[in-house]
């Protein structure tokens, strides 16, 4: 790793203000950025840990019934503390990673990094979250603007995320064997007025919304509407654990059968 | 009942309580007094032109001891070749320099280029990134058989090409088997991929180096199965240290699988490089620097033919196999796919003609070596993979078609050239059979079904030739070294042994096991004996750990200089009882004069040895200390049958391994509980090979599954509880203790009955197209495969 | 260089480090505490998890200066007050649950927090929790065994296969 300056402030303001500086870069759960600086691949000349703020900790439920996470709150945590109000999305995080990567790992860091494979991107999108930064809010659909790459500006901090809560939802990922990323994963959420389906690892896009299945599962939430569509063409990944073809029919098996669990 | 100790018994590993405490003491946890650390700068191409390496900036950069290129190694020489090759026109093979760090080309990704010796390893890597370095680009030569097609572009430009050799064995079999194959009734051909992995211990190889100026002594602490190995190779053809002068040290090893057998460059580098900065230097390997330098395993091509009678004999056996070397040539490369696999073509079948070709050809890839099996996994697939294709072909169970062409009759002479001392093929496959429930088969296929996933099942059988030696057979098919195997056991006064051994533990529990033998042969507990290894400066000259080989051959010498040892404290014995030595009887720990009531305790024969003062000095020594070194006359041969049952999800490709029965015959075992973890980690690898290990590389020789991002490792989740016995035994007849060795079977016996279970389970669902998939066989293969 | 402190088993540390010092670098090297140990770099293996807080950590993936005044257990810290191994530590003993012994501290570690969270585990959620622990020598078998026996649970059907 190239060496750098590490701060750690304990207000949001704190922060923004040590990531104005040049070269300054925020610090999540450091579970995919520190692996990346390990190999040289990243360098800052300040690392910011985001980690002591407690005004970005922890799960709640407000008013409106959102499920409201800290920008700065683990997988571990989403994942034992979202489980009664939105089962789908604590599911999710409990399948991120692995346990120890649970628990250092923030959805902060990982909506921010919008890695193609990573689960979180799914879950947002497909739930049709609002991200919440130091200064402003971002509709997930308008966040995720291709793989590694976000509405985030320079220096803009992940506070908050906000689920409106669904009637159902249910992930399916079927797990990149060796990385244990999602190969494909799909969340679908049923919600009043409408079906959202998000896909994640398939493209090389990053995280999509496949709006035939949405449609379809709108008027028959069941594992057989999406049976007769055909799989989501667009730019899917193909390496050396599948191919596009393969890709792409994942992504309608993992549908059904997301919306069969989720039914 | 069970023993509770000694030979047989399931006695608990010492070895854990510091392994469990985060006491051991692994390569990595030594740090030495002054010492710098050394970053080697590799190629990032997989071929080109050296052109010129520009250290001049990076000389200048903070905490720079001193930078290394080619040029300070040409005078010294390069890492040697164990083992030649002798090919079917009598020809030796082509053999490449291989110099420590690369001279005027780069030959693979990963191929090390420059050494940057710096205070701190981040120091040395910011000044390996400040290395100016111009290379001409080459094409890279990465596909085997394009490889050795006229014109094809050279990986070493002074070979004539890269073919390292074409052996043909037996070649004067080979107008018998084309005629058996003329004669056929029935000819089954299948062509496979056995595929290139990466072994993967858990620890990353280290090397320290060090020198006294003082005395002119080189040590170097390295994360080796073999320490002695090292030294002789090392000293004699790299550094041109004699051995009195160097010591090697390989001390708690996390794993090797094969892959710390081998001399690498780093190893001499730290050595060499720590008397010319006269500082210790360290090298620590991270995970991705080990895909790209740590040997590679298996990466074989083959079409392998079976013919038989009308009755379903098998007749005649053919293969052609092009065995990929890599860049360079390891220390066991070449051996690997001839003497270690055309050997066991024969597999457990009385097939009269077997032929077996091979090419080993150089690419610009990693070096290719041994790997947990080496060689006889690659020969078992095959051959395992077209019996069971046969079977389908002629509508014939495949367990009867392997029963019907058993060998039964032992000793027997393989037509390859090797003699089965002994074995029960049909006692493992009926113990096999008794573990596996094979008539519940059907209700278990029709509850997947129902479930709508795929069942199905595979069985193999296997034969493999361990306890890696004999001197003078090895010699014959072209070792440059012998493999006998040591031990010294030195008694202590109070009664208390040490047994230094030439083989290397690294996970295999010798400190446990070795003290089960002495312990029990001379009738003392397991825990008045204690055994050394792993540094040459206190064990005698030993061949080291691979091969299951240790217990074999290893634990023969130590049971050969225990026997010396129990005969001189006869001598002694009889003297304080002053009887005669051919009355004496040692039982218990305690010498008896037979017929008698007189004893002497092991305790007062030892202390006598070492306070002679009522000794027959006349007729022996004092002291209590013996070497014995053993070079059995034969291999060994365990051998077993497997069955794996799987389901496969069919919308997605995924298989799960339901269950996995393994019955072997490891002729006698000295601690069950060891025996049978050996096996569980075998089958492990093995499954991993099957479903999910795949070393990668695109057409310009970049690795592609170059972390644990992309090369699938087992982990937990992929594999079941397994089934494992190894109470169907033959007793080896050659050696001591009876043993046969078990580190590999279950990385042999595996992968074939895995495959042979997914191809089952997709004939059965109607694929009859479907008779072979490549491994690794992932969701996205078996997928593909149900397409067609 | 700047200054952290931790409690690292139960005993208060301190050292100069940089910002980029991992905490396994700070074990390793800065405590000489070698248990811990480093068996790849995409934070993958586990070898190297630790206790954080009490909870299990890939200490390779944390840096040091974000885990001022933490608690930390490493595998130094997991034997009985008298020296004897601790209940998971005897069961790896007893059960043949390691090998080479260099995944181990990280299985230890794993497995003790996973029996924090749930007392008696099944045999498929033990093998889901290790998804982050790889070890190459036993196949898993008996390291599964092992911290299912160390929960309570009889594990002799297990054994006798």
């Amino acid at each position: 790793m190239y060496n750098f300056e590490f701060s750690k402030p304990s207000t949001i303001a704190e922060a923004v203000a040590a990531l104005g500086q040049e070269e300054a870069q925020a610090l999540g759960g450091g579970q995919t950025l520190l692996p990346t600086m390990k190999q040289r691949l990243a360098q800052t000349e300040t690392l910011v840990s985001l980690n002591g703020i407690a005004e970005m900790q922890g799960v709640c439920v407000n008013d409106a019934g959102q499920v409201c996470i800290g920008g700065a709150t683990t997988h571990a945590t989403v994942a034992r503390e979202a489980a009664a109000h939105y089962p789908g999305l604590a599911s999710l995080a409990g399948r991120i990673g692995d346990p120890a990567v649970r628990n250092r790992g923030t959805i902060g860091g990982s909506l921010g990094n919008n890695d193609p494979s990573a689960c979180y991107p799914a879950a947002a999108l497909g739930a049709g979250a609002t991200i919440l930064t130091n200064t402003r809010e971002i509709a997930a659909d308008d966040f995720f603007d291709g793989m590694f790459t976000t509405a985030l500006n320079e220096g803009e901090i992940i506070t908050e995320v906000k689920f409106p809560v669904p009637q159902a939802s249910n992930y399916q990922k079927f797990v990149q064997p060796a990385s244990r990323f999602a190969l494909v994963g799909v969340f679908v959420c049923k919600f009043s007025d409408g079906v959202r389906v998000a896909v994640t690892g398939a493209s090389a896009d990053g995280v999509f919304r496949w709006s035939e299945a949405e449609a379809a599962l709108s008027s028959d939430f069941s594992k057989g509407a999406v049976d007769g569509l055909s799989a989501p063409s667009g730019d899917m990944i193909s390496d050396l654990h599948g191919t596009a073809e393969y890709r792409a029919h994942l992504v309608k098996v993992m549908t059904g059968r997301a919306a069969a669990a989720a039914s | 009942m069970p023993k509770d100790s000694g030979i047989g018994a399931s006695s608990k590993r010492r070895e854990d309580v510091r392994f469990l405490t985060g006491q051991g003491r692994y390569t990595d946890d030594i740090n030495l007094l002054g010492q710098a650390y050394v970053h080697f700068l590799r190629s990032d191409v997989a071929h080109g032109v050296l052109k010129n390496v520009d250290t001049s900036a990076a000389a200048a950069m903070p905490g720079v001891v001193r930078i290394f290129t080619g040029a300070d190694f040409e005078g010294v020489g390069g890492v040697p070749c164990g083992w030649q090759v002798t090919d079917k026109h009598g020809e030796p093979m082509q053999e490449p320099a291989h110099p420590i760090l690369a001279q005027g080309k780069v030959r693979y990704v990963g191929d090390a280029i420059a050494a940057v010796v710096a205070d701190s390893p981040e120091q040395a890597r910011d000044a390996a990134e400040a290395i100016m370095l111009d290379i001409d680009e080459l094409p890279a030569v990465v596909d085997m058989k394009a490889a050795v097609q006229d014109g094809a572009t050279k990986v070493h430009d002074d070979l004539t090409s890269n073919l390292c050799y074409d052996w043909g064995f037996v070649e004067e079999n080979k107008p018998a088997v084309d005629a058996a194959f003329e004669a056929a009734a029935h000819v089954t051909t299948l062509e496979l991929v056995n595929n290139r992995l990466s072994p993967n211990p858990m620890e990353p190889r280290v090397a320290v180096g060090d020198y006294a100026t003082g005395t002119d002594d080189s040590t170097l602490y390295t994360t080796s199965q073999n320490p002695h190995v090292i030294r002789l190779l090392m000293g004699a053809f790299v550094l041109g240290i004699p051995e009195h002068k160097l010591r090697v040290v390989a001390p708690d090893v996390g794993g090797g699988f094969g892959s710390k057998i081998f001399h690498y460059v780093e190893e001499a580098f730290v050595t060499f490089a720590a008397k010319q900065v006269k500082r210790p230097v360290k090298w620590t390997s991270s995970r991705s620097e080990a895909f790209i330098t740590d040997a590679h395993g298996r990466d074989h091509v083959t079409k392998i033919e079976l013919a038989l009678d009308a009755d379903n004999n098998f007749t005649g056996i053919r293969t052609e196999t092009y065995a990929n070397m890599g860049a360079y040539l390891s220390t066991f490369a070449p051996s690997i796919p001839t003497w270690l696999h055309g050997t066991l073509m024969a597999g457990n079948y009385k097939t009269p003609n077997i032929y077996v070709n091979v090419k080993a050809v150089f690419t610009n890839t990693v070096p290719v070596d041994a790997y947990r099996g080496a060689g006889r996994p690659e020969a078992t697939f095959q051959l395992e993979r077209v019996v069971d294709k046969a079977a389908r072909e002629l509508g014939v169970d495949p367990i009867e078609l392997r029963r019907q062409n058993f060998i039964t009759e032992f000793p027997y002479a393989t037509p390859v050239a090797v003699e089965y001392d002994t074995g029960d093929y049909e006692g493992t496959m009926t113990k096999l059979l008794e573990m596996i429930d094979r008539d519940g088969f059907e209700a278990r296929r029709a509850e997947s079904a129902a479930n709508g996933k795929l069942r199905g099942m595979g069985v193999n059988c296997y034969i493999e030739a361990c306890g890696i030696a004999p001197s003078a057979l090895v010699g014959q098919l072209g070792a440059r070294a012998g493999l006998y195997e040591s031990a010294t056991v030195r008694v202590n006064a109070t009664g208390g042994l040490v047994v230094m051994t030439g083989s290397h533990s690294h996970g295999q529990g010798h400190e446990t096991s070795f003290a089960q033998v002495v312990a029990d042969m001379i009738g003392i507990p397991e825990d008045q004996v204690e055994i050394v290894h792993g540094d040459t400066a206190n064990t005698p000259m030993g061949m080291g750990t691979y091969g299951s080989r240790s217990i074999a051959v290893g634990g023969s010498a130590m049971v050969r200089a225990t026997e010396k040892i129990i005969a001189k404290a006869k001598k002694i014995a009889a003297h304080l009882m002053e009887a005669a030595e051919g009355d004496i009887e040692l039982k218990d720990g305690a010498f008896s004069v037979a017929g008698t009531d007189k004893s002497v305790a092991w305790g007062d024969v030892t202390l006598a040895a070492y306070v002679p003062h009522n000794y027959p000095l006349e007729e022996i020594e004092p002291g209590l200390e013996e070497t014995a070194f053993y070079d059995p006359n034969n291999f060994t041969y365990p051998a077993g049958a497997y069955a794996c049952e799987v389901e496969i999800d069919p919308d997605t490709g995924k298989v799960e391994i339901m269950s996995f029965a393994a019955a072997d015959d490891f002729g006698n075992v000295i601690n069950p509980m060891i025996v049978e973890g050996q096996v569980h980690g075998g089958l492990a690898q093995g499954i991993g090979q099957a479903l999910l290990e795949n070393v990668s590389y695109d057409e310009n020789g970049q690795l592609l599954s170059a972390s644990y991002m992309d090369y699938t490792m087992p982990r937990a989740d992929d594999v079941p509880m397994f089934k494992v016995d190894h109470s169907s035994a033959t007793p080896c007849t050659h050696n001591p203790l009876g043993v046969k060795g078990c580190g590999e079977a279950g990385a042999i016996g595996s992968p074939p009955s895995v495959v042979n279970a997914v191809v089952d389970a997709l004939q059965r669902a109607g694929h009859t197209d479907v008779t072979h998939i490549d491994m690794p066989l992932t969701p996205a293969r078996v997928w593909s495969a149900m397409q067609n | 260089m700047t200054q952290v402190s931790m409690t690292v088993n139960g005993r208060a540390v301190s050292g100069d480090v940089e910002g980029r010092t991992l905490l396994s670098e700070f074990l390793r090297e800065g405590q000489r505490m070698t248990g811990t140990h480093v068996g790849c770099d995409t934070s993958q293996c586990g070898a190297c998890v630790v206790h954080v807080n009490g909870e299990a950590v890939k200490s390779c993936t944390a840096l040091a200066l974000d885990l001022e005044g933490a608690e930390v257990k490493t595998i130094e810290g997991m034997a009985n007050a008298d020296g004897s191994l601790g209940v998971i530590q005897q069961a790896f003993q007893d059960h043949h649950g390691l090998q080479c012994g260099f995944c181990t501290p990280g299985m230890v570690m794993s497995a003790a927090a996973l029996l924090k969270d749930n007392p008696k585990p099944s045999e498929q959620e033990v093998r889901e929790y290790l998804e982050g622990n790889i070890c190459r020598c036993t196949g898993y078998h008996n390291i599964v065994k092992a911290i299912m026996a160390a929960s309570g649970q009889d594990v002799s059907a297990i054994a006798a296969e």
